[in-house]
C-alpha cells in the first residue's frame, strides 16, 4: 500500500495547542498544504494575529512575524512593498480583521496590495474567553452579550467579504467553511486560489473561513461543526463573493 | 530649504527605502517631499497611509524585511504610533520616527512646542523600553541627525526618534548635505526574507513564559547601557567660565543662545548646555559641569519635562530654576534674556 | 481499494469528527486515555477501510496518515 496522505512539510510536527475540533487546526493544515503544493516555503512570510492563533508561528515552518492587534494588513503592506519577492499572508481572526483592523484591512484591499488574507471567522473572541465579536450572530449568547446579541444596541454581524468586494483593489474574495469534508475541500481550493492571485500579481485576495469554536460556543466538536451549517451560513453565505481573476479554480 | 524638506532629502540620501506617513500640520512638507522625491526612486516606496497607526505598522513590516523605513507626524499622531513603537523596540527593529512637535495636550495647536519630551524619552508606549531621541536645533542639524538616525537605528536595532518642532520644520536655512544617496538600497543582514537555505525564523515578543520575557527585558537594557556609553551627545556654549548655565534643547536652545549673547554683553557669565541626545541624556556632562557651576536654568517650551532629567543628573549638586512656556507660545530671545538676568541677580551671582 | 490508516495516539484529542465522517464507520474512540487525557480515535480491525482519507481531511490534529493500494 502506498502512503497517500501525510503531514505537509510546511507544518512543523508540534502538536497544536488549539481545542479539540477547533477550526484553526484545519485551516493551518490547509494553508501549509497549499504552501507546499505551490512551492512557496522558502519565500513565504506569515503574519499571525493576537488571539488563539498567536502561536501560529510555532506551527508554520516559514518565516513569521507577530503583528499588533488588527494591524496585519498594514504590516503585510510594509513587507510586500519593501520586498515584493516575498509571498505574504496575514492570518486574522474576526476581532482582528473586522473590529480593530477594519481600517487597515479596507485600505490595504483598496490599494490592491498584493497580499493574501486568511480570515478565520468564528463569531466570537476565542482567546480572551468568548466575548462578542463583530461577526457574532444576532441573539447569540457570548460573555459580553449574556442575554444574546441585541442588534439594536450592539449592531449587526459584519460581513467583511461583501464590504471588501466593493473595493476595486480587491480581486478575489470567497467565503468558505471548514466544517465538513466537502467544505474543507472547497476551502483548500479557495486558499490555493488566493495564493495564486498573489503569485500572479493580480491584487488583494481574501478567504473568509467560517470556523468552529467548540469551547466558546459551549458545544461538542461535532455540534459546533454542525452549528456552522445550521446557523452561521444563514448569516454568512458560502461561495465566491468576488472574482475578477478571469480564471476558473486553481485546480 | 525648509526644515521638513531637509529631513526628507537627508533620509533619501541615507538610503531610506520606504516612507509611510499621514498629513498633519506642521510636518506636511515632509510627506509631500517624500511623495515628490522618494516615490519614483527605483525600489522605493511611498504610501500616504490611512492613519498614523497604519503608517507605523507599515514601517514595522518594511523594517522586518530589512528596509530602511521612516514615518513622521506631529504630537497627536505620535501618540497614535506608541503601540507600534513599543513593538518595534520589543522586536529589536530599526526605524526612524520624526516628530515635529506642536502644542498639546489634545488637538492643541499647530505651532511649535516641546511638550513631547516625556513621551519621547520615557519609551512613550507600554512596557520597559527606550528609543534613542535626537534633538536638532537648526535645519542643518535636522539633515545631519536624520542621517545619523538611520545609522544608529541599524547599529543598535532600535527605533530612533527625531524630535523636532513646528518652527524648525518651517524654518528656511542653508543646508549642506554631506552624503550622496547610496547606489544600492541597503538591506539589513538579519532580516526576514523567507526561509531560503536556512531554518525559518520567528520575530515575536509575546511569550507565555514570564522568565523568558524578563530575559528579553534585561537584554534590551544591556543594549541601552551600551548606547548610553557610546552615543550620548551634547553641546556647550560659553560654559567654561559660566556661573549660571541654561539648559535647553531644540528650538529653545536657539532662542537661549541669542539670549545668552545678549546677557554676556552686559557682563553676566552665562553659558548653555544643549543636549543633542535627549535619550540618552548627557548625565556625565551635567555632573562634570557641577564641579564648577551650581546654578542652572532649565528653559523649555512646556510645563517642565527635561527639568526632571536635569534634576536627576544633578543629584542635588546644584540649584535648578525653570522657565517654561507651554502651549506653543514662543518666547523671544529678549524675554529669555530678561529671565536670565533676573535670576542671575536674584542668586547674587557675580 | 483497500486502505489502512495510522492514527497518532498522542496527537489525537478525541474530537470524534473522523468517527462521524468516516463513510465506512471503521473508526471509534479507544477506551485507553492518552498522555493528554483524551480518548483517541482508533481504526477497527474489520478490514473495511478503503483509504478514502476523509478522516485525514477532517482531522484537525493532522494525526492521521493514510495508506491505499
Amino acid at each position: 500500500m502506498k502512503k497517500i496522505y501525510t503531514r505537509p512539510k510546511s507544518l512543523k510536527t508540534t502538536s497544536f495547542h488549539y481545542c479539540p475540533g477547533c477550526g484553526h487546526s484545519v485551516v493551518h493544515r490547509l494553508v501549509a498544504e497549499v504552501i507546499d503544493e505551490l512551492n512557496l516555503q522558502n519565500k513565504t512570510i506569515g503574519i499571525p494575529p493576537p488571539g488563539c492563533s498567536v502561536f501560529a508561528y510555532n506551527y508554520f515552518d516559514v518565516d513569521m512575524a507577530e503583528s499588533a492587534h488588527g494591524r496585519g494588513a498594514a504590516v503585510a503592506t510594509g513587507i510586500k512593498r519593501a520586498f515584493p519577492e516575498a509571498i505574504v499572508f496575514t492570518y486574522q481572526g474576526d476581532g482582528d480583521l473586522a473590529g480593530i483592523g477594519t481600517a487597515e484591512t479596507i485600505h490595504a484591499a483598496n490599494r490592491g496590495e498584493n497580499i493574501t488574507t486568511i480570515f478565520v471567522n468564528n463569531a466570537v473572541y476565542g482567546m480572551t474567553g468568548g466575548q462578542m465579536a463583530p461577526t457574532t450572530l444576532s441573539g447569540q449568547k457570548t460573555t459580553t452579550t449574556p442575554y444574546g446579541r441585541d442588534v439594536a444596541l450592539e449592531g449587526y454581524p459584519i460581513k467583511m467579504s461583501e464590504i471588501l468586494a466593493l473595493l476595486e483593489g480587491a480581486v478575489y474574495i470567497e467565503r468558505v467553511a471548514v466544517n465538513s469534508p466537502a467544505n474543507i475541500r472547497k476551502a483548500k481550493k479557495a486558499i490555493r486560489k488566493a495564493f495564486q492571485v498573489q503569485i500572479d500579481h493580480l491584487g488583494f485576495s481574501m478567504v473568509e473561513i467560517l470556523s468552529p469554536c467548540p469551547t466558546n460556543w459551549k458545544m461538542s466538536p461535532l455540534e459546533s461543526w454542525q452549528w456552522i451549517d445550521k446557523e452561521m451560513t444563514k448569516e454568512f453565505p458560502l461561495g465566491v463573493v468576488k472574482d475578477r481573476t478571469g480564471r476558473a479554480d486553481a485546480d | 530649504m525648509n526644515g521638513n524638506s531637509a529631513i526628507g532629502e537627508a533620509a533619501i540620501r541615507a538610503g531610506c527605502q520606504c516612507y509611510f506617513g499621514y498629513p498633519i500640520t506642521p510636518q506636511n512638507e515632509l510627506i509631500e517631499y517624500m511623495a515628490a522625491h522618494l516615490s519614483r526612486r527605483k525600489g522605493c516606496c511611498f504610501i500616504q497611509a490611512e492613519s498614523e497607526i497604519s503608517a507605523i505598522n507599515m514601517v514595522y513590516g518594511a523594517s522586518l524585511v530589512g528596509a530602511r523605513a521612516m514615518t513622521s507626524s506631529s504630537s497627536p499622531g505620535i501618540s497614535l504610533k506608541q503601540e507600534g513603537i513599543s513593538y518595534l523596540a520589543a522586536c529589536e527593529l530599526p526605524a526612524v520616527i520624526v516628530n515635529m512637535s506642536r502644542g498639546g495636550p489634545g488637538l492643541g495647536s499647530i505651532v511649535a512646542a516641546q511638550s513631547d519630551y516625556f513621551q519621547a524619552t520615557r519609551g512613550g508606549g507600554h512596557g520597559d523600553y527606550r528609543t534613542i531621541v535626537l534633538a536638532p536645533s537648526s535645519v542643518q542639524e535636522l539633515a545631519d541627525l536624520t542621517h545619523k538616525a538611520f545609522d544608529l537605528a541599524d547599529k543598535y536595532k532600535i527605533p530612533v526618534i527625531l524630535l523636532g518642532d513646528g518652527v524648525l520644520g518651517q524654518m528656511m536655512e542653508p543646508v549642506e548635505f554631506k552624503h550622496e544617496a547610496p547606489a544600492e538600497l541597503p538591506v539589513r543582514g538579519d532580516a526576514l526574507r523567507g526561509a531560503n537555505g536556512r531554518p525559518s525564523k520567528i520575530v515575536k515578543t509575546f511569550t507565555s513564559n514570564p522568565a523568558e520575557l524578563e530575559e528579553i527585558n534585561w537584554s534590551l537594557f544591556r543594549r541601552y547601557s551600551l548606547i548610553k556609553k557610546q552615543e550620548t551627545a551634547c553641546e556647550t556654549f560659553l560654559a567654561e567660565d559660566a556661573k549660571l548655565i541654561v539648559v535647553a534643547f531644540g528650538i529653545a536652545a536657539r532662542i537661549a543662545k541669542g539670549a545668552i549673547k545678549t546677557v554676556r554683553s552686559t557682563g553676566l557669565k552665562v553659558g548653555l548646555l544643549r543636549p543633542i541626545t535627549l535619550w540618552p541624556f548627557p548625565v556625565e556632562k551635567v555632573q562634570e559641569l557641577t564641579r564648577k557651576v551650581k546654578h542652572y536654568l532649565v528653559f523649555e517650551m512646556n510645563m517642565g519635562q527635561m527639568i526632571e532629567d536635569v534634576q536627576l543628573a544633578l543629584e542635588g549638586q546644584g540649584e535648578v530654576s525653570f522657565y517654561g512656556r507651554p502651549g506653543g507660545v514662543i518666547p523671544t530671545p529678549s524675554e529669555v534674556a530678561l529671565v536670565i538676568s533676573r535670576l542671575y541677580h536674584q542668586k547674587g551671582l557675580k | 481499494m483497500k486502505g489502512f490508516i495510522e492514527i497518532s495516539r498522542e496527537l489525537c484529542k478525541g474530537c470524534e469528527l473522523c468517527v462521524f465522517f468516516c463513510p465506512k464507520g471503521v473508526l471509534s474512540l479507544s477506551d485507553k486515555l492518552n498522555a493528554s487525557g483524551y480518548l483517541p480515535a482508533a481504526l477497527n480491525d474489520n478490514g473495511e477501510c478503503t483509504g478514502c482519507a476523509v478522516c485525514a481531511l477532517v482531522c484537525p490534529e493532522v494525526a492521521i496518515e493514510v495508506y491505499r493500494g
